[in-house]
């Protein structure tokens, strides 16, 4: 907890699961893959951890957001969205 | 004269004079250039690790802009397990940790593990294993691990069935114990890969191989080879986190694509991991409880900087129990917890923790 709090990028609060996914899947670097990110959704660097702009931002694209939204993608369907922006590949996702 | 509250490698508070603390940090850096073999901080560095210990509150974090990818090893053991796993005993279940962890605190992945966290004990109940991942994957939105420890005194006797070096070496019987080294390194390996492909045949995002190389440099080569082989052929996401700072060499003859294993240090260490195919490399830094967490900083962060400098996959580095300058203590403090945090993202380069 001490960690999320003074380094952590903040998951599906923000884009820490996306960011995560470009080090996961292309090995990226942590500037590397949060350029990768903010250019695959059109926003700033700065924005990435910014909860106040991915919280509306992610329920625009149907990416996953941290409060229970009736109707909102979650889980597997959210990282089907995911995988098509950030065209990369999600594993789970060949059980579908 | 104002002192400045700090805290021991073992928990403990302590208070340091401005002059006591930039001479532990400048000897923390000095140990990890003479052990580590690693290149002095610079000056704008040690200044920033003495306002980042001198500043009065309690709490402090990156730089906006800065933040970094968690990975935690251990899986949610930390909120169901008991206090063999520095768990909290919540009466969740693992399913339910993983929400809790992806929702109210906000990690950016997390694995799932058994609480008897190796590899050996989970090969025999690895479909279990994979349904809990395989639910975690419906549900979840952020990355899942599995992860488990390589744990390689499981193999030796009494608890596995070979001989233990442990007890062949100070016998002075050399080729006995690193004949046994050997077959249990391929005993660790067909277990690894077992669980691992398992894991891969559900979809899970990664598979985590934590505390490696905690016996010594076979079992290294044990879990090099083991990435080789899952990253030729499986889809996984591989993260190979360290047991200590450097390999011992129990074994001592050991090489990996030329290289001896025994002596790495986390700089070397993260070349081999590379080389084998690994997405993500874990080192570790070891706190040393009878000097202060300044001092402790210091010397994690210099070897980590060097570790991330010669790095071409992400960094995510251990800053937990008794590692990366935390103090070696059940409950790490965060007034010093969150301090490591900090030093080792703006100094140490990583990419993740």
């Amino acid at each position: 907890m001490s960690h999320a709090l003074a380094s952590g990028m903040g998951g599906i609060r923000t884009t820490g699961d996306l960011v995560a996914r470009m080090q996961l899947r292309k090995k990226m670097r942590l500037p590397q893959a949060k350029q990768y990110v903010a250019d695959k959704l059109k926003v700033g660097l700065d924005d990435l951890a910014d909860s106040t702009v991915m919280r509306a931002l992610r329920e625009e694209l149907d990416i996953g957001v941290i409060t229970a939204v009736p109707g909102a993608r979650k889980g597997i369907e959210a990282k089907r969205n995911i995988a098509a922006l950030l065209d990369v590949e999600v594993p789970c996702l060949k059980r579908l | 004269m104002s002192t400045i509250r700090t805290r021991m490698g073992d928990g403990y508070v302590v208070e340091l004079t401005p002059e006591e603390l930039r001479a532990d940090l400048r000897a923390g850096c000095a140990d990890a250039v003479k052990r580590g073999k690693v290149p002095p901080l610079e000056e704008a560095e040690l200044d920033y690790l003495y306002e980042l210990f001198a500043y009065k509150g309690r709490i402090v974090g990156v730089e906006p802009g800065h933040e970094v990818i968690l990975t935690k090893d251990g899986s949610v053991n930390t909120l169901y397990s008991a206090q063999l796993s520095s768990g909290v005993g919540l009466p969740l279940s693992r399913e339910q940790c993983m929400r809790v962890f992806e929702r109210a605190f906000c990690f950016d992945t997390m694995e799932i593990g058994h609480p008897d966290y190796s590899y050996k004990p989970v090969k025999p109940i690895v479909a279990l294993e994979a349904v809990g991942v395989e639910q975690a994957l419906l549900t979840t939105i952020f990355p899942v691990f599995y992860g488990a420890m390589p744990n390689f005194g499981l193999y030796a006797q009494p608890d596995g069935p070979f001989p233990n070096p442990a007890d062949l070496l100070p016998r002075g019987r050399i080729e006995e114990a690193r004949e046994a080294q050997m077959l249990m390194a391929d005993a660790c390996k067909a277990d690894m890969l077992y669980v691992a492909r398992h894991m891969a045949d559900v979809g899970a995002d990664g598979i985590n191989f934590d505390t490696t190389a905690s016996a010594g440099d076979a079992e290294l080569l044990a879990v090099l080879e083991t990435v080789e082989e899952l990253a030729a052929t499986t889809d996984l996401a591989i993260e190979v986190g360290m047991a200590a700072e450097f390999v011992l060499g129990f074994h001592g003859q050991l090489e990996y694509k030329g290289t001896r294993l025994a002596g790495l240090w986390p700089h070397q260490q993260v070349k081999l991991v590379e080389q084998a195919g690994a997405h993500l490399f874990g080192p570790v830094v070891n706190t040393n409880s009878r000097k202060s967490t300044p001092w402790n900083v210091a010397r994690a962060v210099s070897i980590v900087k060097e570790c991330s400098r010669v790095a071409e996959i992400p960094i995510h580095a251990n800053v937990g129990m008794g590692v990366g300058g935390v103090p070696m203590f059940e409950v790490p403090p965060p007034d010093v917890l969150t301090r490591c945090s900090a030093a080792m993202v703006e100094i140490g380069r990583v990419d993740g923790l």
